[in-house]
């Protein structure tokens, strides 16, 4: 399987990256790269196994509902760019924009 | 003109009652001051570790259950990514395709046509946080219901309900039983149950599926049942007109009555979706899904042939009295101490509900106890107070909690001597001899008009049944 450019740099902006055009052609090399040591995997015979989405035997790790403490409102707003009241400020998001 | 038919799915969001949030031990709670509810897994902070809450995924369950869902034996948590600020982490944690339920259905019934509306899945999420839009180019965002549990409810495609009436009656029925199971606390107006309708019109017989559009914030029954009902008129409006309808998420403005365009399917977002991998998957076993049945209440439907056979009540206030348990346990409890159902039913449909409504409050929030209103409906029944002197007694006691029997002392004690009533009826003939003698002259539609003046004269406290005999002994005398 082979990404193209153009779906690089979709991902890119789907993950709010800003990327120049000699970037893009890097990350595409590079992902492409990945996927085809990623092909190799697909060689093996997995007939008679069932697919899974974890790697690990591992099944309902949980919690009772009990509460713990959260942290001070300042420790919370620390790493804010902004903030005003108690809350963090972002910028005013346009839907459609 | 042509005839038409809408086709309306729904889509519930329901915030589930938990103590801790979904992923961490903040508090589950609504309001208090912004971004006090937070730590380093709900605001995203990397490195943190989210771990599930047992009792959210059984709430799940319950709720899957009770809508006749198939419960999936191996479900899992997956990662929908987007940017957003009410998104701490750029993704949330939702069930994409191994939701826990799957395939229920819920009956409603409509003018006595009973719909079976069709349950494509019930699945767990997490809820992001809140956005307020203020004056100028910033918003203000708290993180206090980040993480907060959310369930999701989806009706099957192609839709089954064809009317506004329905999508209500879907949708009451729907926060009745999650309230009966105690899942949530079904309050639309504090947004922890939202309901997003998505509908489409087609003439009536086609067998294709004309475009659709969804609806967002419509915050109350009402809202729901007219917002439907107006884009339903919308729609048809513009195929009358040759015109195409757009593939969109419309909001609603309830003080126009209108919807208007929100979001286009254009700029729909690709969630990239995969299984989280900060979580294990859920393996739900038999044995659990039977521990959670076996405590399941007695569901809506149930409590309301059972309240119409127990205590012979009509089958409209067995239906009001049990859409939320809260109302039913309160129903059962007054009647279980004063031994008189019609008159709780009454007390709860009347002026009980009425007050509640004008505070827009629930049952639970009441100072008025099962205790106090079985009380009051004996001192009627034994004729401590009259009727009239009850319903003022009932707002006393609503408003201040105070028990019955003190309020009707202080109200001073019921006027039952004849001479007493006798003295108040000669007044009243006094001050209105025209209707007296119209009465005496056989106009029989006055007696109920002077009854009630001898009662307001009395202020009330007077016994009716003395009123009325005396007035009758009067009216022989000439």
């Amino acid at each position: 399987m082979k990404l193209s450019l153009e779906e690089i740099r979709k991902v890119a902006l789907l993950s709010r990256l800003e990327l120049e055009e000699a970037e893009l052609e890097r990350q595409t090399k590079n992902i492409n790269d990945l996927l085809a040591r990623f092909e190799a995997l697909q060689a093996l015979d997995v007939t008679g196994i069932e697919p899974t989405s974890h790697s690990i035997p591992l099944f309902n790790v949980m919690r009772e509902d009990e509460t713990t403490p959260s942290l001070s409102r300042e420790e919370t707003l620390s790493n804010a760019p902004e903030q005003l009241d108690g809350y963090f400020i972002v910028p005013r998001i346009v839907e459609g924009i | 003109m042509a005839e038409y038919e809408a086709l309306i799915g729904m889509e519930v969001h329901a915030e589930l009652l938990t103590e801790s949030k979904m992923f961490c031990g903040c508090r589950n709670a609504f309001g208090g001051e912004p971004n006090s509810r937070c730590c380093p897994v709900c605001i995203g902070l990397p490195g943190a570790l989210p771990v599930m809450n047992k009792k959210a995924v059984e709430h799940v369950i319950r709720t899957a259950l009770a809508l006749n869902c198939t419960i999936t034996p191996n479900a899992k948590f997956d990662r929908k990514n987007y940017y957003y600020p009410d998104l701490p982490k750029g993704y949330q944690i939702s069930e994409y395709d191994a939701p826990i339920g799957v395939n229920g259905w819920l009956d409603i019934e409509v003018d006595g046509k009973e719909t079976r509306v069709r349950i494509r899945r019930v699945h767990l999420e997490e809820d992001t946080g809140k956005l307020f839009h203020v004056v100028g180019n910033v918003s203000h965002v708290d993180y206090n219901r980040s993480g907060v549990p959310l369930m999701e409810i989806v009706t099957e495609f192609p839709p089954d309900m064809t009317t506004p009436e329905q999508a209500r009656a879907y949708l009451v029925k729907l926060r009745s039983i999650l309230t009966y199971i105690g899942v949530s606390d079904g309050k639309m107006e504090e947004g922890s149950l939202r309901c997003e309708p998505n509908l489409s019109v087609r003439l009536r017989g086609s067998e294709t599926f004309g475009t659709k559009t969804e609806i967002k914030n419509l915050n109350s029954f009402r809202a729901v049942y007219r917002g439907i009902q107006y884009e339903v008129g919308r729609q048809i409006a513009m195929l009358e007109r040759g015109e195409k309808v757009v593939q969109e998420t419309r909001g609603w403005n309830d003080a126009k009555g209108q919807t208007f365009p929100q979001r286009s399917k254009e700029e729909a977002h690709d969630y990239r979706y995969f299984p989280e991998p900060d979580l294990v998957p859920l393996q739900i076993s038999e044995a659990w899904v039977e521990e959670i049945r076996s405590t399941m209440p007695e569901l809506p439907d149930a409590a309301r042939r059972r309240f119409v056979q127990q205590y012979g009540l009509p089958a409209y206030d067995a239906d009001v009295l049990t859409q939320t348990r809260a109302a039913a346990l309160f129903f059962e409890e007054t009647v279980r101490q004063c031994n008189d159902p019609k008159a709780v039913s009454n007390w709860m449909m009347g002026d009980f509900a009425r007050l509640l409504n004008a505070e827009n409050r629930e049952i639970g929030e009441s100072r008025v106890t099962p205790k106090m209103l079985a009380e009051m409906i004996l001192l009627i029944k034994d004729g401590t107070i009259s009727g009239k002197m009850a319903k003022e007694l009932f707002e006393k006691m609503f408003a201040t909690g105070e028990s019955p029997r003190k309020l009707a002392e202080a109200a001073g004690p019921q006027i039952t001597d004849s001479g007493a009533i006798q003295a108040i009826i000669a007044k009243v003939i006094g001050e209105m001899p025209d209707v007296w003698a119209a009465l005496c002259a056989g106009d029989e539609k006055k007696f109920g008009f002077m009854v009630g003046q001898v009662m307001k004269a009395s202020q009330g406290k007077a016994n009716p049944q003395e009123v009325n005999r005396l007035l009758r002994e009067r009216m022989q005398q000439g």
